[in-house]
């Protein structure tokens, strides 16, 4: 499914940046509807315009700290489930833990460089837009690694490992079958080998089935 | 009470010593002034400041009233030449004993506190032998005036404070600057052999694609896909080399998040407390990071440790952060560079490091930085009790009662002979009595004056003191 006319907020406050990724989504169909360049003027823009996903550099002006970030988060709790793809030039787990602390989804965190590649990216932005999760493979294997001396995650197999990655890049079955070069019914296995060692009744819900992977490595 | 009669003993005993080392520095004066046995000076310095010394423990003892030694700090032993040869003032020598001595005897010579001292020594029997009744019937009473009277001329003074503070600075300075400079060089080597190498090979590859771009277009756009995976890994390596420099999250969040973030990403279970109401100075918060940071990751490749916790906490003006884990201990800042790396970095606060590492754990290591902590938290500053306050204000208000009416303008109407006798207490009393108690008022009034001046002045002695010095020496 692609839609067509999503409307699209852009916040970034180096301009080539910014210039470029208004051209990059324009070309993928998107309407930008704001571009702007500092932490309240995104603020406002996430509330009033409501855009169907933003997009959110973490370090703005005026402070240039983490002002991107508190916006994100701020404009969530008015309008819960805004979608928001959060970018940054370094990712760290306590952001990815801040943002996904609501539970509502529709929540994207990715490293600057991952728009390089203009195909995944734009996959990045539709599949949050739509009230997916996606975390950017860095701190997936980040949360992995810092959890993977502890129970019950030591229990889970290589193989099992690596769709619970996959699995919490937002990607569904057969996306993760295509990845892995394995039969759909071998991932759903897995899936299902996973959501059991982990305790979690498996779900349809590819959005549910990972807000209940992150939440619980989250719940560490 | 016996306690005490021992140590007024102890301190009338210390008189002999006293007088036989008058006798001996007033021989020594002569024979050194007066008849250039210059070489005599040094060893009856050192002996005064011994018998002051063993003044000021005594006291210490008897009182517990700290009394600070206020001596310059001694000079360096002297450094040769690049040709091996020692040089003091326009004179070179071949061995440094000369060079040294003269520092010495400038050392000695300079110092205002050998010169207190000296009064010292001529006064103090004289003190102590007027003090006797009062030792005699009140012990603790007598104790404390002695002790008073050796703080006079035996504490630190501002200067002597100050000269100890450059002394130190120019030393932690000396520590700073290189430890900054050897951090520099990292840099510069983290940027040379990465993110510069990186960049170039990606130029090449670039030009490459450009000169395939009309024969081969299909290679050069596979060189192309390979420059831009070039572009993403530099990046990773910039953003490595950052980390090390100064962490985002450090910038971003603090101290607190910073060492939260650090807490999540290490493979250990990781506890992080902070109790910090406002975010210390930037220098500061770099240090106490990557102090935790280092021992976060010393748990994990040396202790074999499974769990820390982490502790950080505000006390007054100071920074405390406690590190425990439980490991196998045996950790050594003797072995290991990287402990020694984190003194380097604290000492540049004034920062102390103490280690409690059995082998067999677990390890404690408290991290101390006085004085780091902006002042407006601390609230610190030694306030006036408000029963003192509360003297001071009824003194102030009162004071001009018995000075002036009762007193000094009573005495004017005495001296005129006025008939009107007012309200003036000391009128309507018998002739006989009216001048002591005019005498009496103005002794009154004054002495409220007084008081009301030197209690706040007594209390913010030790305030003075501090402020005196500065507090925080490497903020301008």
């Amino acid at each position: 499914m692609v839609l067509m006319t999503n409307r699209v907020l852009v916040a970034e406050d180096l301009y080539l940046l910014r210039d470029g990724l208004v051209h990059l989504l324009q070309a993928h169909g998107f309407t930008v509807v704001a571009a702007v360049e500092s932490g309240p003027e995104l603020l406002k823009g996430l509330v009033e315009l409501r855009p169907d996903v933003s997009i959110v550099d973490v370090r703005l002006p005026p402070t240039f700290t983490d002002e991107g970030l508190q916006a994100a988060l701020a404009a969530r709790e008015k309008v819960p489930g805004l979608p928001i793809l959060v970018l940054s030039q370094h990712v760290e787990q306590l952001y990815a833990r801040e943002l996904l602390a609501d539970g509502s989804g529709a929540i994207g965190y990715l490293l600057k460089d991952r728009v390089f590649n203009a195909e995944q990216f734009v996959d990045a932005v539709r599949r949050v837009a739509e009230g997916g999760t996606v975390m950017d493979p860095e701190v997936i294997a980040k949360l992995l690694a810092s959890n993977a001396r502890h129970e019950p995650l030591a229990a889970l197999t290589p193989r099992e490992r690596e769709v619970l990655e996959a699995m919490a890049e937002g990607r569904s079955n057969a996306a993760i079958s295509q990845r892995l070069y394995l039969s759909e019914s071998a991932v759903a296995k897995h899936t299902a080998g996973i959501f059991a060692k982990l305790g979690l009744a498996p779900s349809d819900d590819d959005n549910r089935r990972v807000l209940a992977v992150l939440a619980y490595l989250n719940s560490r | 009470m016996l306690r005490k009669f021992g140590h007024v003993l102890a301190l009338l005993g210390l008189v002999a010593l006293e007088l036989v080392a008058l006798v001996s520095s007033t021989l020594t004066l002569l024979l050194a002034f007066a008849l250039g046995m210059v070489f005599l000076f040094p060893p009856q310095v050192r002996m005064i400041r011994w018998v002051t010394g063993a003044a000021r423990t005594l006291v210490r003892s008897s009182t517990g009233m700290e009394i600070e030694p206020p001596y310059h700090p001694p000079p360096p032993p002297p450094q040769p030449q690049a040709d091996g040869l020692y040089r003091s003032h326009r004179t070179l020598y071949k061995t440094p004993r000369i060079p040294a001595w003269n520092d010495r005897w400038k050392w000695m010579i300079a110092d205002p506190a050998t010169w207190r001292d000296g009064l010292w020594l001529l006064l103090d029997p004289l003190v102590k032998v007027m003090l006797v009744p009062l030792f005699v019937l009140l012990p603790s009473r007598g104790l404390r005036v002695y002790a008073v009277w050796c703080e006079l001329l035996l504490a630190a003074t501002a200067s002597s404070r100050l000269a100890g503070q450059v002394n130190h600075l120019s030393r932690v300075r000396n520590l700073a600057v290189d430890s900054q400079a050897a951090e520099m060089r990292r840099i510069e080597r983290d940027l040379h052999d990465g993110a510069q190498a990186r960049l170039v090979a990606l130029g090449m590859t670039l030009g490459a694609a450009e000169q395939l771009l009309e024969s081969d277009p299909k290679a050069a756009r596979a060189l192309m896909a390979k420059a831009r995976e070039a572009s993403a890994e530099t990046l990773t390596e910039l953003r490595r080399v950052i980390r090390g420099i100064h962490p985002p999250v450090l910038a971003e969040r603090g101290l607190g998040d910073a060492v939260r973030a650090l807490a999540m990403d290490s493979p250990l279970r990781v506890a992080v407390d902070v109790d910090l109401p406002h975010r210390p100075e930037a220098p500061v918060e770099a240090a106490a990071y990557f102090a935790v940071s280092e021992l976060l990751a010393n748990a994990a490749r040396h202790g074999a440790a499974e769990s820390v916790m982490v502790d950080i906490s505000g006390h007054g003006h100071n920074l405390r952060i406690t590190v425990t884990d439980d490991g196998w201990g045996g950790a050594d800042p003797a072995k290991g560079s990287g402990l020694s790396g984190i003194e380097r970095r604290l000492a540049a606060f004034d920062g102390v490091m103490a280690i409690n590492s059995p082998p067999g754990g677990p390890t404690t290591v408290t991290m101390e930085l006085p004085r780091v902590l902006p002042e407006y938290w601390a609230g610190d500053l030694p306030k006036l009790p408000r029963w003192k306050a509360a003297i001071v204000v009824f003194l102030w208000w009162t004071a001009w009662c018995p000075l002036f009416p009762q007193g000094l303008v009573a005495g004017i109407f005495k001296i005129f002979d006025v008939e009107e006798k007012a309200w003036f207490l000391a009128l309507y009393l018998p002739e006989p009595w009216q001048w002591p108690c005019i005498a009496f008022m103005i002794a009154l009034g004054t002495a409220m004056y007084v008081l009301a001046v030197a209690i706040p002045a007594m209390h913010n002695r030790e305030r003075w003191m501090r402020e005196a010095t500065p507090k925080r020496p490497w903020c301008s």
